[in-house]
């Protein structure tokens, strides 16, 4: 069994499991704390110290994501001293970069824009005065935007902790911290993978899908879960649809199994070819041998191969007809492909290309 | 798999045999590499090239290409002479013990040595390593099974297995990852010349009868041909018709020229597909299929975990889901397929597919399944062979290490081993689409070792001509310590370089599997 820790926040009497922190024990509560730098299955790192709460006896005002809860603990989520404290982090943050919402692609999906309007901050008390570093473009897949950081470090630790790929940590002190590949690289010239997962994880505008840029606003686009046409993994992935169109592919870390809302390069940015002008649009007819394939329409391609199918079965018997089902096509679509072979046409020779 | 994706994380020792994870199943390797930083597991990971996974790895062997089965074989002497493997598993749950024992002794550190080039100190570590695990996990792909003796690799992993009482445990088993996304499924499907779905025998009277009674039609009894030989028939004339959907069989076929021939010479080629691929070109009748994000349906992933597919957007023109086209062929037969949607398909496959019976849409709405799944009330199964294998007793084969059917000789002294690299996928048709993939792997390339280079004075970026006893084709070099001395890498993703005109076609006598990890070549500045 484990050992139940009795606590108290905001007035109610709970129960708690040892280790947990007292983050955890609020999200179980339905009671909100506010949060940048934590991110579920990573270390936290106590840095924005935005999700602070009151404990009593405490000296200070404690960071709830770090802090393990123990017996007895009597704790506010919710004084004036705390919100205090949250308005000068977030006020400081907001001074601190370019956070221009009007073309920020962040825009309705920030965590430091919500922030800002749950606090009901009206506007910033410090001058802002952002970094001024150069927005990098050198690769078509993610934008990197430092002006926009917030130097949570989310990226890092979802590069380094959650895909293990080792690219990015911070480099510099200070006002000139930064984040990004090793030697202060662009990312097209590190060893990034890129796999797009620091990009989930930054919780503002600094890292986003350079596809996605202008493509339609986060409130607008339709998130439609599927599997990813790829690997054998078989990833659960978002696909962001806006009008008709798949403009990026989200993680979605409530999909457990298989990937945990992860993703790899194919999965997030291999899906240019849905949309592609050369995709086939019409079934397309040879014919004579040698002749040219000429758009036709279905009633006629089913026309031409049934004609030609059944004259072939009738003179060579159904053994000189064979099919090769897709490894790519789905169970329903593969389980039809070997009945049409088998009982529509009478041959076994059915395969597909698991071997290769 | 036997096991689950998920477990790979929470086991000690993962033995990574054949399988470049990292660029072939990236976020599968996240689990391998988060073992081993976050959870201390160890990695053996055994393969001809330096891959991502050695840098994670407590031991790597470096084996010449084709010689697995000498290593396994190797692990399993040292495990037997010292006595590290399970008895007591070994006497209750498998058979054919002795056999392998007497197999294996002539595999000595020192025999193995001579043969793979592992160090005997080395495949001491290795097999302890693993002999000696709590809980122990073999992976492998493509570089275990494109070999000719690719079924005696895989059943050798099964061995080594069974040997150390590593399978039908939670975090154990030998673990087999999926290259395509629905390889499991479309095997599940009986999309194969000797089963029906679930892998019920055509050949056997009874599940025929089954299915002609369900099908409403007679069924041939004969199992039917694998890929390579249909090709082979129809280049001999004795078939005569052939309906490829969603294959490019004009880049992935083994010998290529060969498959050209062949194809040209059938009365009638009906291609389905998304784009007018190399082998499209070659039909008399192409038709345009939905892809995945336009249709609905179910992919089986490598953990046999069955898994919605969407639709999101339209398809374009007048493409149709693939199941709707095969509906619309065989109602013009004369053998009408009647389902309004995906999910009347999937019922259908629930009532004739045992291990499918349980999975609904329902049911997959929320989240996938795992097969076996034998009613609606069952979880799934999250690994296999708990209490027993399928056949009762697990059985030792007795293997011994054959060469690779092509050696090299003075005029074709290198090996080429083909394979894939992250940013594409098989032949290429999608990906190559894709900016970002093009602007990170814009070519194939010729990965060759600093030392071979250097003798034959080939400069990185430089383009070469490589040549095979079948074909002769030209790339951009890249000098690499990925590559060992004597052995080159080039993937297969572009029709340009297309080294499926180099790769020899000689197949695995069971799996027909061709061997295009071994291939003699000659390399030279172009
Ligand atoms: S894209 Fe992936 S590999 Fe590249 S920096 Fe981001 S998390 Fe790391
Ligand atoms: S780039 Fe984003 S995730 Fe990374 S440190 Fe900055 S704000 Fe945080
Ligand atoms: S996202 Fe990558 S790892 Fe996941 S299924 Fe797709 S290709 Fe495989
Ligand atoms: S969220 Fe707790 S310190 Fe940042």
């Amino acid at each position: 069994m484990e050992k139940k820790i009795p606590l108290n926040m905001d007035g109610r009497d709970v129960e708690a499991v040892a280790g947990q922190t007292i983050l955890e024990v609020a999200r179980e509560q339905g009671i909100y704390i506010p949060t940048l730098c934590h991110y579920s299955k990573t270390t936290n790192v106590g840095a924005c110290r935005v999700c602070v709460v009151e404990v009593e006896k405490a000296r200070s005002l404690v960071a709830s994501c770090c802090m393990p809860v123990s017996p007895g603990m009597v704790i506010k989520t919710d004084t004036a001293k705390v919100r205090a404290s949250q308005r000068l982090i977030v006020e400081l943050l907001w001074a601190s970069g370019d956070h221009n919402c009007l073309t920020c692609e962040q825009n309705g999906a920030c965590e430091l824009q919500n922030l800002v309007y749950w606090l009901g901050i009206e506007k910033p008390r410090f001058n802002v005065a952002p970094p001024g570093y150069e927005t990098e473009k050198t690769n078509t897949m993610i934008q990197r935007d430092l002006n926009k950081c917030i130097l949570c470090g989310r990226c890092i630790r979802a590069c380094n902790e959650i895909q293990v790929n080792e690219v990015l940590d911070f480099s510099g002190r200070g006002s000139r911290a930064k984040v990004g590949p090793a030697f202060g690289a662009d990312y097209i010239d590190s060893d990034c993978y890129f796999c797009g997962e620091c990009v989930d994880a930054c919780p503002v505008g600094a890292l986003t899908f350079k596809q996605a840029r202008f493509a339609g606003r986060p409130w607008e686009l339709k998130k439609i879960r599927t599997t990813c046409p790829y690997c054998g993994v078989g990833c659960q992935m978002d696909l962001n649809v806006y009008n008709d169109r798949i403009v990026k592919v989200t993680g979605n870390r409530a999909y457990e199994q298989p990937n945990g809302g992860s993703l790899c390069v194919k999965g997030r940015f291999g899906l240019d070819f849905v949309g592609h002008p050369d995709r086939l649009k019409t079934p397309l007819i040879r014919k004579e041998k040698g002749g040219e394939l000429a758009a036709a329409t279905w009633e006629e391609a089913y026309g031409f191969i049934a004609d030609k199918l059944s004259g072939i079965k009738k003179n060579n018997g159904p053994e000189s007809i064979a099919g090769f089902s897709s490894a790519r096509s789905t169970n329903e679509e593969n389980y039809l492909f070997q009945k049409f072979m088998r009982a529509g046409i009478g041959t076994n020779h059915i395969d597909h290309c698991a071997r290769l | 798999m036997t096991n689950s994706i998920e477990e790979i994380e929470f086991t000690d020792v993962i033995l990574a045999m054949g399988t470049n994870t990292t660029e072939n199943h990236p976020v599968l390797s996240s689990r391998i590499k988060r073992a081993v930083r976050q959870r201390g597991a160890k990695l053996i990971v055994i393969d001809p090239r330096e891959i991502d996974l050695v840098k994670y790895a407590t031991l790597w062997l470096r084996q010449k290409p084709g010689t697995d089965v000498a290593v396994l074989n190797g692990m399993m002497n040292i495990i037997i002479t010292e006595g590290i493997y399970a008895k007591e598993y070994v006497e209750n749950r498998t058979e054919g013990f002795e056999a392998l024992k007497k197999t294996v002794a002539a595999y000595t550190p020192k025999h193995v040595e001579k043969i793979s080039g592992v160090p005997a100190e080395d495949l001491k570590a290795a097999a302890r390593l693993y002999a000696k695990a709590n809980k122990a996990s073999i992976l492998y792909a493509m570089g275990m099974t494109q070999h000719i003796t690719g079924t005696d690799n895989v059943k050798s992993c099964a061995n080594i297995s069974m040997l150390c009482g590593k399978i039908g445990i939670e975090g154990g088993g030998v673990n087999p990852l999926r290259g395509q996304n629905n390889v499991q499924g479309a095997c599940d499907m009986g999309a194969l010349p000797t089963v029906f779905p679930a892998y019920q025998p055509v050949a056997n009277d009874e599940t025929r009868a089954k299915f002609e009674k369900a099908w409403g039609a007679a069924l041939p009894a004969k199992p039917g041909k694998t890929i390579v030989e249909i090709m082979d028939g129809a280049h001999k004339g004795e078939i005569k018709a052939l309906y490829i959907m969603g294959e490019n069989p004009m880049i992935s076929d083994p010998d290529l020229t060969h498959v050209e021939a062949s194809l040209k010479h059938l009365d009638l080629l009906i291609v389905q597909d998304i784009f007018l691929t190399e082998t499209a070109r070659l039909a008399d009748v192409v038709l345009p299929s939905a892809c995945f994000a336009e249709k609905d349906g179910t992919f089986t992933n490598t953990e046999r975990r069955v898994q919605r597919v969407r639709k999101a957007v339209p398809a374009p023109g007048q493409a149709k889901a693939d199941w709707e086209i095969i509906a619309g062929i065989s109602a013009k037969m004369g053998y009408p397929m009647n389902y309004a949607s995906a999910a009347e398909i999937m019922a259908e496959i629930n009532a004739v597919a045992p291990s499918y019976a349980g999975i609904t849409y329902e049911r997959l709405e929320k989240e996938g399944i795992q097969w076996p799944c034998p009613n609606t009330g069952h979880p799934g199964t999250r690994f296999l062979h708990k209490d027993r294998f399928s056949r009762g007793r697990g059985l030792f084969h007795a293997i011994e290490y054959i060469p690779p059917a092509e050696q090299t000789d003075d005029e074709y002294p290198i090996i080429l081993s083909t394979g894939r690299v992250l940013y594409h996928y098989h032949t290429g048709t999608m990906t190559r689409l894709s900016q970002g993939s093009m602007e990170r792997c814009p070519e194939s390339l010729v990965e060759i070792n600093p030392r071979d280079a250097e003798k034959l004075g080939i400069e990185d970026g430089q383009t070469v001509k490589v040549t095979s006893r079948r074909g002769t084709l030209q790339a951009k070099a890249k000098i690499t310590t990925r590559s060992d001395r004597g052995t080159i890498f080039m993937n297969f993703h572009f029709h340009e370089a297309a080294v499926n005109f180099l790769t020899n076609p000689a197949l695995d006598p069971i799996g027909k599997i061709p061997e295009y990890k071994v291939c003699a070549v000659r390399v030279e500045a172009a």
